[in-house]
Protein backbone atom coordinates (compact mmCIF):
# COMPACT_ATOMS: atom_id res chain seq x y z
CA UNK A 1 0.00 0.00 0.00
CA UNK A 2 2.82 2.25 0.44
CA UNK A 3 6.42 2.59 1.23
CA UNK A 4 9.02 4.03 3.13
CA UNK A 5 12.52 4.32 2.76
CA UNK A 6 13.30 5.87 5.81
CA UNK A 7 13.74 3.15 8.18
CA UNK A 8 12.92 5.21 11.41
CA UNK A 9 9.84 6.95 10.12
CA UNK A 10 8.98 3.25 8.82
CA UNK A 11 8.59 1.94 12.47
CA UNK A 12 6.83 4.61 13.74
CA UNK A 13 4.52 4.40 11.30
CA UNK A 14 4.37 0.34 12.61
CA UNK A 15 4.03 1.35 15.76
CA UNK A 16 1.33 3.97 15.52
CA UNK A 17 -0.81 1.53 13.52
CA UNK A 18 -0.09 -0.98 16.05
CA UNK A 19 -1.91 1.01 18.71
CA UNK A 20 -4.33 2.05 15.88
CA UNK A 21 -5.38 -1.50 14.83
CA UNK A 22 -5.63 -3.11 18.39
CA UNK A 23 -8.04 -0.53 19.33
CA UNK A 24 -9.91 -0.78 15.71
CA UNK A 25 -10.27 -4.43 16.11
CA UNK A 26 -11.81 -4.34 19.74
CA UNK A 27 -14.31 -1.70 18.54
CA UNK A 28 -15.57 -4.04 15.89
CA UNK A 29 -15.95 -6.76 18.30
CA UNK A 30 -17.71 -4.71 20.65
CA UNK A 31 -19.94 -3.32 18.61
CA UNK A 32 -21.54 -6.29 17.60
CA UNK A 33 -22.86 -5.74 21.43
CA UNK A 34 -25.13 -3.02 20.13
CA UNK A 35 -28.64 -3.60 21.09
CA UNK A 36 -27.84 -6.88 22.40
CA UNK A 37 -26.66 -6.12 25.86
CA UNK A 38 -27.70 -7.36 29.07
CA UNK A 39 -29.48 -4.49 30.28
CA UNK A 40 -30.12 -1.44 28.41
CA UNK A 41 -27.24 0.53 30.57
CA UNK A 42 -24.84 -2.06 29.81
CA UNK A 43 -25.45 -2.40 26.58
CA UNK A 44 -25.17 1.78 26.56
CA UNK A 45 -21.72 1.30 28.10
CA UNK A 46 -20.07 -1.15 26.25
CA UNK A 47 -21.11 1.05 23.47
CA UNK A 48 -19.50 4.06 24.94
CA UNK A 49 -16.31 2.26 26.16
CA UNK A 50 -16.32 1.45 22.44
CA UNK A 51 -17.11 4.86 20.62
CA UNK A 52 -13.87 5.63 23.33
CA UNK A 53 -12.20 3.31 21.51
CA UNK A 54 -12.83 4.00 17.49
CA UNK A 55 -12.00 8.14 18.51
CA UNK A 56 -9.04 7.01 19.90
CA UNK A 57 -7.80 4.86 17.42
CA UNK A 58 -8.94 7.34 14.36
CA UNK A 59 -6.41 10.02 15.86
CA UNK A 60 -3.92 7.12 15.45
CA UNK A 61 -4.55 6.66 12.25
CA UNK A 62 -4.68 9.84 11.32
CA UNK A 63 -1.40 10.30 12.37
CA UNK A 64 -0.23 6.88 10.59
CA UNK A 65 -1.90 8.49 7.36
CA UNK A 66 0.12 11.97 7.86
CA UNK A 67 3.79 10.30 8.13
CA UNK A 68 3.11 8.27 5.37
CA UNK A 69 2.15 11.05 3.12
CA UNK A 70 4.55 13.23 4.56
CA UNK A 71 7.44 10.27 4.14
CA UNK A 72 6.40 8.96 0.70
CA UNK A 73 6.06 10.80 -2.56
CA UNK A 74 3.40 8.69 -4.09
CA UNK A 75 0.37 9.85 -5.72
CA UNK A 76 -2.01 8.31 -3.44
CA UNK A 77 -2.89 9.83 -1.13
CA UNK A 78 -3.48 7.52 1.99
CA UNK A 79 -6.53 8.33 5.16
CA UNK A 80 -7.31 6.70 7.90
CA UNK A 81 -9.80 5.42 6.36
CA UNK A 82 -7.80 3.91 3.47
CA UNK A 83 -5.45 2.23 6.84
CA UNK A 84 -8.77 0.67 7.99
CA UNK A 85 -10.08 -0.43 5.20
CA UNK A 86 -7.89 -1.11 2.62
CA UNK A 87 -4.84 -3.20 4.51
CA UNK A 88 -4.96 -6.63 4.50
CA UNK A 89 -5.13 -9.47 7.57
CA UNK A 90 -1.18 -9.58 7.64
CA UNK A 91 -0.52 -5.89 7.85
CA UNK A 92 -3.04 -5.69 11.01
CA UNK A 93 -0.37 -5.37 13.89
CA UNK A 94 -3.11 -5.46 16.33
CA UNK A 95 -2.85 -7.59 20.00
CA UNK A 96 -4.37 -11.26 19.34
CA UNK A 97 -6.33 -10.75 22.45
CA UNK A 98 -8.82 -8.18 20.88
CA UNK A 99 -9.62 -10.28 17.89
CA UNK A 100 -10.65 -13.08 20.07
CA UNK A 101 -14.13 -13.68 19.86
CA UNK A 102 -17.13 -12.11 22.13
CA UNK A 103 -18.05 -14.97 23.71
CA UNK A 104 -20.77 -14.80 26.71
CA UNK A 105 -20.62 -11.34 28.42
CA UNK A 106 -18.44 -12.65 31.29
CA UNK A 107 -15.68 -13.36 28.16
CA UNK A 108 -16.49 -9.94 26.49
CA UNK A 109 -16.02 -8.46 29.89
CA UNK A 110 -12.43 -10.51 30.42
CA UNK A 111 -11.15 -8.90 27.29
CA UNK A 112 -12.33 -5.45 28.15
CA UNK A 113 -10.45 -5.89 31.72
CA UNK A 114 -7.24 -7.17 30.74
CA UNK A 115 -6.90 -4.62 27.43
CA UNK A 116 -8.19 -1.73 29.09
CA UNK A 117 -5.26 -2.05 32.12
CA UNK A 118 -2.94 -2.75 29.41
CA UNK A 119 -3.75 0.67 27.70
CA UNK A 120 -3.81 2.16 31.25
CA UNK A 121 -0.09 1.56 31.95
CA UNK A 122 0.97 1.95 28.49
CA UNK A 123 -0.70 5.55 28.14
CA UNK A 124 0.34 6.64 31.25
CA UNK A 125 4.02 6.10 30.51
CA UNK A 126 3.02 7.21 26.67
CA UNK A 127 2.04 10.56 27.49
CA UNK A 128 5.36 11.57 28.33
CA UNK A 129 6.85 10.64 24.81
CA UNK A 130 9.30 12.33 22.85
CA UNK A 131 6.71 12.32 20.12
CA UNK A 132 3.94 15.01 20.78
CA UNK A 133 1.55 13.86 19.16
CA UNK A 134 1.73 10.36 20.17
CA UNK A 135 2.06 11.84 23.87
CA UNK A 136 -1.02 14.20 23.03
CA UNK A 137 -3.26 11.18 21.91
CA UNK A 138 -1.97 9.31 25.17
CA UNK A 139 -2.78 11.85 27.60
CA UNK A 140 -6.18 12.47 26.72
CA UNK A 141 -7.02 8.56 26.11
CA UNK A 142 -6.12 8.02 29.33
CA UNK A 143 -8.96 10.35 30.57
CA UNK A 144 -11.29 8.00 28.97
CA UNK A 145 -9.59 4.94 30.10
CA UNK A 146 -9.72 5.46 33.13
CA UNK A 147 -13.18 4.92 33.19
CA UNK A 148 -13.09 1.74 31.18
CA UNK A 149 -10.80 0.25 33.66
CA UNK A 150 -12.79 0.98 36.46
CA UNK A 151 -16.07 -0.11 34.51
CA UNK A 152 -14.51 -3.67 33.71
CA UNK A 153 -13.38 -4.00 36.91
CA UNK A 154 -16.31 -3.76 38.69
CA UNK A 155 -18.14 -6.07 36.44
CA UNK A 156 -15.05 -8.61 36.57
CA UNK A 157 -15.72 -8.17 40.72
CA UNK A 158 -19.51 -8.86 39.83
CA UNK A 159 -19.56 -11.61 38.35
CA UNK A 160 -16.70 -13.05 39.81
CA UNK A 161 -18.25 -13.42 43.04
CA UNK A 162 -22.01 -13.59 41.97
CA UNK A 163 -24.01 -16.60 41.28
CA UNK A 164 -22.16 -19.96 40.66
CA UNK A 165 -22.34 -19.72 37.36
CA UNK A 166 -21.39 -16.67 36.90
CA UNK A 167 -18.56 -17.46 38.80
CA UNK A 168 -17.89 -20.75 36.57
CA UNK A 169 -18.51 -18.14 33.58
CA UNK A 170 -15.86 -15.93 34.71
CA UNK A 171 -13.38 -18.55 35.02
CA UNK A 172 -13.60 -20.54 31.73
CA UNK A 173 -13.36 -16.69 30.34
CA UNK A 174 -10.04 -16.02 31.98
CA UNK A 175 -8.98 -19.70 31.00
CA UNK A 176 -9.50 -19.23 27.40
CA UNK A 177 -8.23 -15.40 27.33
CA UNK A 178 -5.14 -15.99 29.36
CA UNK A 179 -2.98 -17.35 26.86
CA UNK A 180 -3.42 -14.26 24.66
CA UNK A 181 -1.84 -12.36 27.40
CA UNK A 182 2.04 -12.57 27.16
CA UNK A 183 2.30 -11.26 23.76
CA UNK A 184 1.25 -7.73 25.21
CA UNK A 185 4.48 -7.59 27.15
CA UNK A 186 6.71 -8.96 24.31
CA UNK A 187 8.06 -6.02 22.22
CA UNK A 188 8.16 -6.21 18.67
CA UNK A 189 11.04 -4.56 16.63
CA UNK A 190 9.15 -1.71 16.07
CA UNK A 191 8.69 -0.76 19.58
CA UNK A 192 12.07 -1.59 20.61
CA UNK A 193 12.97 1.07 18.02
CA UNK A 194 11.38 3.33 19.37
CA UNK A 195 12.04 3.00 22.34
CA UNK A 196 15.73 3.89 21.85
CA UNK A 197 14.14 6.66 20.69
CA UNK A 198 12.38 7.91 24.08
CA UNK A 199 8.82 7.10 21.65
CA UNK A 200 7.74 4.23 23.22
CA UNK A 201 7.45 3.32 26.84
CA UNK A 202 8.90 -0.40 27.44
CA UNK A 203 6.55 -2.73 27.76
CA UNK A 204 8.09 -5.40 29.66
CA UNK A 205 8.44 -3.06 32.36
CA UNK A 206 4.61 -3.01 32.51
CA UNK A 207 3.92 -6.26 33.14
CA UNK A 208 4.23 -6.35 36.76
CA UNK A 209 2.07 -3.67 37.40
CA UNK A 210 -0.36 -5.52 34.95
CA UNK A 211 -0.22 -8.73 37.20
CA UNK A 212 -1.07 -6.91 40.39
CA UNK A 213 -3.81 -5.12 39.53
CA UNK A 214 -5.39 -7.89 37.42
CA UNK A 215 -4.89 -10.61 40.30
CA UNK A 216 -6.41 -7.58 43.10
CA UNK A 217 -9.49 -7.27 41.19
CA UNK A 218 -9.54 -11.24 40.86
CA UNK A 219 -8.66 -12.14 44.29
CA UNK A 220 -11.58 -9.49 45.63
CA UNK A 221 -13.79 -11.32 42.89
CA UNK A 222 -12.84 -14.92 44.61
CA UNK A 223 -11.30 -15.92 41.05
CA UNK A 224 -8.20 -18.40 41.65
CA UNK A 225 -5.65 -17.75 38.87
CA UNK A 226 -5.79 -19.59 35.66
CA UNK A 227 -2.36 -21.54 35.81
CA UNK A 228 -2.34 -22.79 39.21
CA UNK A 229 -0.09 -21.90 41.94
CA UNK A 230 0.25 -17.97 41.25
CA UNK A 231 0.28 -15.58 38.10
CA UNK A 232 3.35 -15.87 36.85
CA UNK A 233 3.86 -19.54 36.25
CA UNK A 234 5.17 -20.30 32.85
CA UNK A 235 1.56 -20.81 31.14
CA UNK A 236 2.20 -21.20 27.40
CA UNK A 237 1.46 -17.84 25.55
CA UNK A 238 0.82 -16.97 21.96
CA UNK A 239 2.41 -14.48 20.19
CA UNK A 240 2.62 -12.72 16.78
CA UNK A 241 -0.49 -10.53 16.08
CA UNK A 242 2.49 -7.23 16.70
CA UNK A 243 4.09 -8.55 13.17
CA UNK A 244 0.78 -9.76 11.24
CA UNK A 245 0.58 -13.44 12.48
CA UNK A 246 -3.08 -13.83 13.76
CA UNK A 247 -5.15 -16.40 14.72
CA UNK A 248 -8.02 -17.56 12.18
CA UNK A 249 -10.34 -15.31 13.49
CA UNK A 250 -9.22 -11.70 12.32
CA UNK A 251 -10.19 -12.70 8.73
CA UNK A 252 -13.37 -12.80 9.51
CA UNK A 253 -13.37 -9.61 11.24
CA UNK A 254 -12.21 -7.77 8.56
CA UNK A 255 -14.22 -9.35 5.79
CA UNK A 256 -17.20 -7.79 8.16
CA UNK A 257 -15.14 -4.69 8.13
CA UNK A 258 -13.76 -4.02 5.11
CA UNK A 259 -16.68 -5.60 2.82
CA UNK A 260 -18.30 -2.52 1.75
CA UNK A 261 -14.92 -0.42 0.91
CA UNK A 262 -13.56 -3.19 -0.92
CA UNK A 263 -16.79 -4.08 -2.68
CA UNK A 264 -17.99 -0.57 -3.41
CA UNK A 265 -14.52 1.61 -3.19
CA UNK A 266 -14.28 4.42 -2.21
CA UNK A 267 -18.11 4.26 -1.19
CA UNK A 268 -19.62 7.42 1.77
CA UNK A 269 -22.81 8.71 2.84
CA UNK B 1 -28.80 35.06 5.17
CA UNK B 2 -27.93 38.07 5.32
CA UNK B 3 -25.77 39.79 2.75
CA UNK B 4 -21.71 39.83 2.82
CA UNK B 5 -21.36 43.58 2.32
CA UNK B 6 -23.63 44.31 5.35
CA UNK B 7 -21.60 42.49 7.53
CA UNK B 8 -18.59 43.31 6.67
CA UNK B 9 -20.11 47.26 7.81
CA UNK B 10 -21.31 45.69 10.69
CA UNK B 11 -17.34 44.08 11.48
CA UNK B 12 -16.42 48.05 10.60
CA UNK B 13 -18.66 49.36 13.26
CA UNK B 14 -17.27 47.32 15.78
CA UNK B 15 -14.00 48.49 14.94
CA UNK B 16 -14.88 51.58 14.81
CA UNK B 17 -16.69 51.27 18.23
CA UNK B 18 -14.55 49.59 19.91
CA UNK B 19 -11.16 51.44 19.45
CA UNK B 20 -9.42 48.45 19.29
CA UNK B 21 -6.55 47.50 16.55
CA UNK B 22 -8.28 45.97 13.89
CA UNK B 23 -7.24 42.44 14.51
CA UNK B 24 -8.73 42.78 18.04
CA UNK B 25 -11.84 43.94 17.00
CA UNK B 26 -12.33 40.98 14.49
CA UNK B 27 -11.54 38.47 17.51
CA UNK B 28 -14.29 39.77 19.73
CA UNK B 29 -16.45 39.50 16.51
CA UNK B 30 -15.70 36.06 15.52
CA UNK B 31 -16.20 35.14 19.38
CA UNK B 32 -19.47 36.85 19.11
CA UNK B 33 -20.24 34.65 16.65
CA UNK B 34 -18.93 31.26 18.07
CA UNK B 35 -21.01 32.17 21.36
CA UNK B 36 -24.27 31.61 19.04
CA UNK B 37 -22.82 28.09 18.22
CA UNK B 38 -24.85 25.54 20.13
CA UNK B 39 -23.60 22.30 21.39
CA UNK B 40 -25.46 19.97 19.34
CA UNK B 41 -25.96 17.27 22.30
CA UNK B 42 -26.99 19.81 24.95
CA UNK B 43 -28.08 22.98 22.89
CA UNK B 44 -28.04 25.16 26.13
CA UNK B 45 -24.75 25.05 25.73
CA UNK B 46 -22.48 27.38 23.58
CA UNK B 47 -19.17 25.60 22.25
CA UNK B 48 -17.63 28.50 24.32
CA UNK B 49 -19.30 27.68 27.33
CA UNK B 50 -18.09 24.40 26.91
CA UNK B 51 -14.48 25.35 27.04
CA UNK B 52 -13.66 23.37 23.67
CA UNK B 53 -12.82 26.91 21.58
CA UNK B 54 -8.90 27.10 22.01
CA UNK B 55 -7.89 30.26 20.26
CA UNK B 56 -9.22 32.22 17.38
CA UNK B 57 -6.34 33.58 15.37
CA UNK B 58 -6.81 36.51 12.59
CA UNK B 59 -4.16 35.79 10.17
CA UNK B 60 -4.45 39.15 8.33
CA UNK B 61 -4.12 39.10 4.24
CA UNK B 62 -0.74 39.39 3.02
CA UNK B 63 -2.44 40.67 -0.97
CA UNK B 64 -3.95 43.71 -0.82
CA UNK B 65 -7.55 43.75 -1.13
CA UNK B 66 -7.66 39.79 0.26
CA UNK B 67 -9.73 38.83 3.02
CA UNK B 68 -8.85 37.96 6.01
CA UNK B 69 -8.05 34.19 7.20
CA UNK B 70 -9.94 32.98 10.54
CA UNK B 71 -8.91 30.05 12.19
CA UNK B 72 -10.55 28.45 14.94
CA UNK B 73 -8.54 26.03 17.10
CA UNK B 74 -11.02 23.29 19.14
CA UNK B 75 -10.25 20.46 21.28
CA UNK B 76 -12.13 17.28 21.22
CA UNK B 77 -14.45 16.77 24.44
CA UNK B 78 -14.03 13.07 24.42
CA UNK B 79 -11.73 11.04 21.71
CA UNK B 80 -14.52 9.62 20.08
CA UNK B 81 -17.29 12.71 20.67
CA UNK B 82 -19.70 12.15 17.08
CA UNK B 83 -20.76 15.79 17.86
CA UNK B 84 -17.28 16.96 16.55
CA UNK B 85 -17.84 16.89 13.12
CA UNK B 86 -20.98 18.61 13.41
CA UNK B 87 -19.41 21.23 15.82
CA UNK B 88 -16.86 22.01 12.81
CA UNK B 89 -19.50 22.59 10.39
CA UNK B 90 -21.69 24.69 12.54
CA UNK B 91 -18.96 26.91 12.98
CA UNK B 92 -18.06 27.06 9.09
CA UNK B 93 -21.64 27.71 8.50
CA UNK B 94 -22.17 30.48 10.92
CA UNK B 95 -19.03 32.31 10.04
CA UNK B 96 -19.71 31.68 6.08
CA UNK B 97 -23.44 33.27 7.31
CA UNK B 98 -21.52 36.48 8.68
CA UNK B 99 -19.13 37.64 5.21
CA UNK B 100 -16.19 35.25 6.21
CA UNK B 101 -15.01 33.55 3.74
CA UNK B 102 -11.39 32.13 4.58
CA UNK B 103 -12.02 29.90 6.99
CA UNK B 104 -9.60 27.50 8.97
CA UNK B 105 -10.78 24.87 11.84
CA UNK B 106 -7.90 23.35 13.44
CA UNK B 107 -8.54 20.51 15.88
CA UNK B 108 -5.64 20.22 18.88
CA UNK B 109 -5.69 16.90 21.35
CA UNK B 110 -3.10 18.41 23.08
CA UNK B 111 -3.84 19.85 26.51
CA UNK B 112 -6.49 17.29 26.71
CA UNK B 113 -9.40 19.02 27.07
CA UNK B 114 -10.95 19.09 30.63
CA UNK B 115 -14.72 20.11 32.37
CA UNK B 116 -12.90 22.81 34.50
CA UNK B 117 -12.75 24.96 31.32
CA UNK B 118 -16.57 24.71 31.25
CA UNK B 119 -18.06 28.45 32.33
CA UNK B 120 -19.66 29.15 35.18
CA UNK B 121 -22.56 30.49 33.55
CA UNK B 122 -22.38 27.42 31.24
CA UNK B 123 -22.89 25.42 34.08
CA UNK B 124 -25.44 27.15 35.45
CA UNK B 125 -27.32 26.73 32.22
CA UNK B 126 -26.56 22.86 32.52
CA UNK B 127 -28.70 22.82 35.94
CA UNK B 128 -31.34 24.57 34.64
CA UNK B 129 -31.69 22.29 31.47
CA UNK B 130 -31.81 19.52 34.62
CA UNK B 131 -28.20 17.61 34.23
CA UNK B 132 -25.95 18.04 36.66
CA UNK B 133 -22.96 19.95 36.60
CA UNK B 134 -19.37 18.25 36.44
CA UNK B 135 -17.35 19.35 39.50
CA UNK B 136 -13.67 20.52 39.50
CA UNK B 137 -11.13 18.13 39.24
CA UNK B 138 -9.25 19.30 42.61
CA UNK B 139 -12.80 18.20 44.22
CA UNK B 140 -11.14 14.60 45.18
CA UNK B 141 -15.08 14.13 47.58
CA UNK B 142 -16.97 11.20 46.30
CA UNK B 143 -19.98 13.01 47.24
CA UNK B 144 -22.73 12.66 44.52
CA UNK B 145 -24.12 15.49 42.36
CA UNK B 146 -27.43 17.59 43.66
CA UNK B 147 -30.12 16.35 41.80
CA UNK B 148 -30.90 18.97 39.00
CA UNK B 149 -35.19 18.75 39.88
CA UNK B 150 -35.22 18.54 43.40
CA UNK B 151 -31.76 19.79 44.66
CA UNK B 152 -31.73 17.06 47.02
CA UNK B 153 -27.95 15.54 47.66
CA UNK B 154 -28.98 12.07 48.43
CA UNK B 155 -28.42 10.82 44.75
CA UNK B 156 -26.87 7.52 43.80
CA UNK B 157 -25.04 6.11 40.59
CA UNK B 158 -27.19 4.16 38.03
CA UNK B 159 -24.71 4.12 35.67
CA UNK B 160 -21.11 5.32 34.80
CA UNK B 161 -22.04 5.76 31.14
CA UNK B 162 -24.77 7.52 30.30
CA UNK B 163 -26.90 9.14 26.87
CA UNK B 164 -23.89 10.18 25.65
CA UNK B 165 -19.67 9.58 26.26
CA UNK B 166 -19.30 12.49 28.34
CA UNK B 167 -22.58 12.00 30.96
CA UNK B 168 -23.44 9.52 33.83
CA UNK B 169 -26.78 8.25 34.79
CA UNK B 170 -27.73 8.96 38.38
CA UNK B 171 -30.90 8.88 39.91
CA UNK B 172 -32.21 10.79 42.75
CA UNK B 173 -33.48 8.70 46.31
CA UNK B 174 -35.75 12.03 47.35
CA UNK B 175 -37.66 12.79 44.02
CA UNK B 176 -36.85 9.44 42.26
CA UNK B 177 -36.19 10.97 39.44
CA UNK B 178 -33.39 9.95 36.85
CA UNK B 179 -31.03 12.22 35.85
CA UNK B 180 -27.89 12.85 33.40
CA UNK B 181 -24.88 13.69 35.55
CA UNK B 182 -22.18 15.78 33.28
CA UNK B 183 -18.92 13.65 34.40
CA UNK B 184 -15.84 15.53 35.55
CA UNK B 185 -13.30 14.55 32.99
Amino acid sequence: MYSIINQLTNQLVNYTLYLADSNLILTQRNAAWCGHGPILEQDIAITNITLDLIGQSRNFYQYAAQLINQSTNQLTVVTEDSLAYLRTEREFKNLLLVEQENGDWAQTIVRQFFYSVYQYLLYEKMQHSKDEQLAGIAAKSLKEVTYHVKWSSEWVVRLGDGTAESHERMQHAIAELWPYTGEMFLPADYETAMLAEGIAPDVSLLKEEWLKKVSDVFSEATISSPIGGGWEGAAFMHSGGKNGIHTEKLGYILSDLQYLQRTYTGAEW
Amino acid sequence: MQSRESEIITNSKILETSKVPPVEGFKEAVFSLLQQVPDPEIPVLSILDLGIVRDVKIIPSTLGGGEEEVEIVITPTYSGCPAMDMISMDIRLKLIEHGYKNIKITSVLSPAWTTDWMTEDGKRKLVEYGIASPKMQSDLSDTPPICPQCKSPDTKLLSQFGSTACKALYQCNDCKEPFDYFKCH
